[in-house]
């Protein structure tokens, strides 16, 4: 199932869905990549609250994600990862390093409304 | 109890549907959002690992109750290259594909019981069960699922 991607001002917003397979998630980070040059966004939310599980390959992926998006210019935000997913990730060992994560979707985006007020350094 | 689910596990779509099947399957014995979520992530690493490295293999899931203690048992199998070293494939970080390396040791830490059987050509075993916590204990439920 594609991940419907929203443009709303200069933010790219991802809502993954429930059932995420490898080959969506690839799909995602490479439409990702190129939105983000064709659109000219400076920020990325990957919104997570429906997904049932966050295992080794999507940390791993989301995570490269970042790291291209960020050489691109983009910051990137995953929000709304379930206290048991969290807890999950945890048990396994899984961490995000320097992505920028946050409760929800308003909390996401009023994290890099701030960032941009201060208009300095980048979310990462 | 024989009422096994055997599923054929060879792309990343059998992945979701092995995990989403394992926690539907735990969910009818009762196990809280939590517990169900370990679950289903330890069963997304094991069936992740057969498309992997052996390309195609089996997930079969099965409830058991020996002793009056219910659980679920999960076993995901495969006929392919099989582990040389399982002591270095268990360690956290260990990985020959340059991944994270933390499939195996993290479904070891979400599961209760874990084993795993590997013959170089001839393929690997991982055998893994959840017991049904006795006062299920439930993290705070999503609406979602
Ligand atoms: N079913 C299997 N058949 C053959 N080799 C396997 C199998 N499962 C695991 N291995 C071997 O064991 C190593 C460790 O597996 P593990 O799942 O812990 O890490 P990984 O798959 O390399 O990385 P990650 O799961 O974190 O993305 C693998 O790199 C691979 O060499
Ligand atoms: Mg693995």
């Amino acid at each position: 199932m594609q991940v419907p991607i929203l443009k709303q001002g200069d933010y790219l917003i991802a809502s993954v869905q429930a059932v995420l397979t490898d080959t969506d998630l690839l799909e995602l980070r490479d439409r990702l990549t190129e939105q983000v040059g064709t659109y000219r966004a400076r920020a990325v939310i990957i919104d997570l609250t429906v997904l049932d599980v966050m295992d080794s390959f999507a940390t791993r992926t989301l995570r490269a994600l970042a790291q291209s998006l960020r050489l691109r210019g983009a910051a990137t935000v995953i929000v709304g990862i379930q206290p048991d997913v969290a807890f999950a990730m945890t048990q396994l060992g899984l961490q995000l390093g320097s992505v920028a994560t946050a409760l929800d979707l308003e909390e996401g985006l009023e994290l890099l409304r701030r960032q941009e007020r201060r208009g300095g350094s980048h979310v990462r | 109890m024989s009422d096994d689910l055997r599923l054929p596990i060879k792309s990343d779509a059998d992945v979701v549907t092995a995990r989403q099947q394992g926690r539907e399957l735990a969910a009818r014995l009762g196990f809280g959002e939590c517990e169900l979520t370990l679950i289903a992530t330890a069963i997304s690493e094991v069936a992740r690992n057969i498309v992997e490295y052996a390309g195609r293999g089996e997930v079969v899931l099965s409830l058991t109750d020996v002793n009056n203690s219910p659980g679920i048992i999960v076993v995901a199998r495969d006929e392919g290259p099989g582990i040389p070293n399982l002591e270095l494939a268990l360690r956290d970080g260990y990985s020959t594909h340059g991944s994270l390396g933390l499939g195996l040791p993290g479904a070891r830490r979400l599961m209760d019981e874990f084993e795993i059987v590997s013959e170089v050509g001839k393929g690997t075993t991982v055998t893994m069960k959840k017991w049904l916590p006795r006062h299920t204990m439930r993290f705070p439920l999503s609406p979602r699922r």
